[in-house]
């Protein structure tokens, strides 16, 4: 079982997502006693009785006086079964863009409802960005369940209709779970509740105790885009010439056949080094330096691939998240950084918007704006090698970059990962 | 892949794209157990050649004998170029005050910008860890200033996948933070499992200390202990290294690191709450330095 799970946690605001996580380190005894004594402190200056544990995550001064989470803020724990590094995402529509920071690198992302109130645009906007960015699993925490008086009926329905949206989605049965909590009480975040006799599936830290987490599959294509070029030029070394970067995909072996792209040069893996000693193998997330038979002329911006070669091409098709206040209009000039390499690019026709509501699309919206999920053509000064966000995740992922102020305009998937309803057909 | 390999992997990813990315990073170094962690990664990023970039020590003046006598040994090893910022030297000069407390710490943020602008750094490598605090919990690994260093809580940039943005216009430039999702025990488990040297003072020793606002403080050129406050000899060890007025020791046996991670682990007061008066200032303290410019 893997030692480790990233989440990410999505929901409106005031559904009590600070409160629940700071339930979740509360309650797993990963708060220290001098923070926490700030937080008594605290409360206590500002009236409250009994402690506000949503103070135990939100950082930030304006946080704080406005009782929201503004941005993502990481939190480690641990139980002795599993490490959690979970994000923290804010609720506010207008913060979305965070949740799709969270969501790019989570295993698993926790939906928070308020039962009183259920399933709410912003519950199903978060699930599609989550299902777009290809987090895997998927729990609903019907949170506030004690304001409702346990109500097992109103938990049900709540329930049904998140499945159907999340299988509207394309998770498949099993990775979506649904659990009644109280955050503020503790009900079935860490212990069980014994107000909740007909809920008999796992409490929260439970279930992310055992859930499956998904290795990256062992016959993914190798995908490895260089970084740097080691070079020592020492008299120990003089004529090392190693490529180092970190294994997006798949895995290599000694002795294996490999392309560089976009070049299109072929060698063999001579050597896999690191500090440590050379390996018979690397796989995904491993950060190593290749050696290669041949003198190739490689450097920073280059993929080295096997199993299966990416699309190398100037034009695509690409789904975008826009994060940035200024919308998006065809014909922008704007910058590419896939992998390891940033290239000028020209956003074409914008063919679709994504209503996350309908989960169907609108045609050709004219521009898109802040928070706002689009299909669009890019073409690029050079060709980039790339695969399908769908099939493989790093391999498909890029940034969209503003050239005038360097700020990051948009998360890019190459494709259209997500079965949407298009209006045009 | 463990939890502590995929931590070393990240990092010397980080390490790896400043290099290819940036012109004139720089690594902040203490000799703390976060920058010497830090250093140690970097070695193994660009092994067998050397680390690319110098090294940045801003120094205020209150140091620890034995940090200062290991971080010039560790640089010596290394074969380094370290810059030293000296916040004496602004006090003598007059472009600093001393502060009516006696510490220097918040005095750094000066020597820090004017360093990063003369040397024209443009990413900054610090060993800061989000499970240190709030604040730092909030930050990016690739996190922007502006030109006159300062943080915008408000204003950072999404950081998605493992793809950093390290753009930045003239005068602005990132602070890096490769350590960002380690844990101080995860730091711990590694300086283990590595076998990385520490100053000593991280381990059990005897010192003469005194109390003040309940933490014990080492006997010291800036002005400790004061009238009334009485010295004694206690075993002690640190938890965190900064300047000598506002770090405090804990008492402790554990004088090797193994007795040291049990420590930390059945601990019930963090790294800095047991340790750095800075952080008391106020709920937001560390916000606000960030906001000036401090790490």
């Amino acid at each position: 079982m893997s030692d480790l799970l990233r989440l990410a946690t999505a929901g409106s605001v005031d559904d009590g997502k600070s409160t629940l996580v700071g339930r979740l380190l509360y309650d797993t005894k990963s708060v220290l006693a001098d923070t926490l004594d700030a937080v008594h402190r605290a409360s206590a200056d500002r009236g409250l009785t009994t402690p506000d544990l949503s103070l135990l995550v939100d950082g930030l001064r304006s946080e704080r006086e406005q009782g929201i989470t503004i941005d993502v803020a990481y939190r480690y724990f641990a139980t002795p079964n599993r490490s959690f590094v979970l994000a923290d995402t804010p609720g506010h529509v207008q913060y979305t863009r965070n949740t799709v920071t969270g969501a790019s690198t989570a295993q698993l992302g926790v939906l928070l409802v308020d039962a009183r109130k259920g399933v709410v645009e912003q519950t199903r906007r978060h699930a599609a960005v989550l299902a777009l960015l290809g987090v895997p699993r998927l729990v609903l925490a019907v949170n506030k369940i004690d304001l409702v008086d346990y109500d097992e009926v109103t938990f049900v329905r709540i329930a049904k209709e998140f499945t159907a949206h999340a299988t509207a989605l394309g998770y498949p049965e099993g990775a979506v779970l649904e659990i009644p909590v109280s955050a503020l009480v503790g009900d079935n975040v860490v212990e069980r509740s014994d107000k909740t006799p007909w809920y008999s599936g796992p409490t929260l830290l439970e279930h992310l105790e055992t859930v499956p987490v998904e290795p990256d599959p062992h016959d993914a294509p190798f995908r490895f885009p260089v970084q740097y070029v080691i070079r020592p030029r020492t008299a120990e070394y003089p004529d090392y010439r190693g490529y180092a970067g970190q294994v997006a995909a798949g895995t290599v072996r000694v002795g294996d056949e490999v392309e560089v792209l976009p070049g299109g040069l072929r060698s063999t893996v001579e050597k896999i080094d690191t500090f440590d000693g050379p390996l018979e193998e690397a796989a995904a997330g491993q950060s190593v330096t290749l050696l290669l038979a041949d003198d190739l002329d490689i450097g920073r911006g280059d993929l080295v691939v096997a199993g299966g070669r990416p699309r190398v091409t100037d034009e695509f098709e690409a789904t975008v998240c826009w994060l940035a206040e200024k919308p998006l209009t065809p014909g922008d000039r704007v910058l590419v950084k896939h992998g390891t390499r940033t290239v000028q690019a020209v956003v074409g026709s914008l063919h679709a918007r994504f209503d996350e509501q309908a989960l169907s699309s609108v045609d050709s919206p004219g521009s898109l704006r802040l928070n706002e999920i689009g299909r669009v053509a890019v073409r690029t000064a050079q060709a980039l090698p790339l695969d399908e966000y769908g099939e493989v995740r790093r391999g498909g992922a890029f940034l969209v970059i503003d050239p005038a102020d360097g700020s990051t305009l948009a998360a890019g998937l190459v494709g259209a990962p997500l079965p949407v309803e298009d209006a045009r057909t | 892949m463990k939890a502590a390999d995929r931590l070393e992997s990240e990092a010397i990813h980080v390490f790896r794209e400043v290099a290819g990315e940036f012109d004139r990073p720089v690594i902040l170094f203490s000799g703390g157990k976060d920058s010497t962690l830090l250093l140690h990664l970097a070695v193994k990023a660009f092994w067998p050649a050397p680390v690319p970039f110098p090294l940045l020590h801003v120094d205020t003046g209150h140091n620890f004998d034995e940090v200062i006598e290991f971080r010039d040994r560790v640089v010596a090893k290394y074969g380094l170029r370290l810059e030293v910022a000296r916040v004496q030297d602004y006090i003598d000069d007059g472009r600093l005050q001393e502060r009516p407390d006696g510490t220097r710490n918040p005095l750094q943020t000066v020597p820090l910008l004017d360093a990063i602008t003369t040397h024209k750094f443009d990413a900054v490598f610090g060993g800061g860890r989000r499970d240190e605090e709030r604040a730092r919990a909030k930050e990016r690994i690739f996190s922007l200033r502006n030109a006159f260093g300062q943080w915008e809580p408000r204003r950072q940039r999404p950081e998605l996948w493992n793809l950093y943005n390290g753009r930045h216009r003239p005068g602005e430039h990132v602070r890096v933070f490769p350590l960002s999702n380690w844990t101080e025990l995860d730091v711990w488990h590694y300086i283990a499992r590595e076998g990385i040297e520490l100053p000593s003072i991280y381990y059990a020793h005897e010192r003469k200390v005194f109390l003040r606002d309940g933490m014990w403080l080492a006997e010291g050129p800036w002005g400790g202990p004061r009238d009334g406050e009485q010295l004694v000899t206690k075993t002690v060890r640190y938890r965190t290294v900064g300047d000598g007025s506002c770090t405090g020791a804990v008492e402790s046996d554990a004088a090797d690191i193994a007795s040291v991670i049990a420590e930390v682990a059945a601990s019930r007061l963090t790294e800095r709450g047991a340790t750095r008066a800075d952080d008391r200032l106020s709920e937001a303290a560390m916000e606000d330095r960030k906001r000036e410019g401090y790490f």
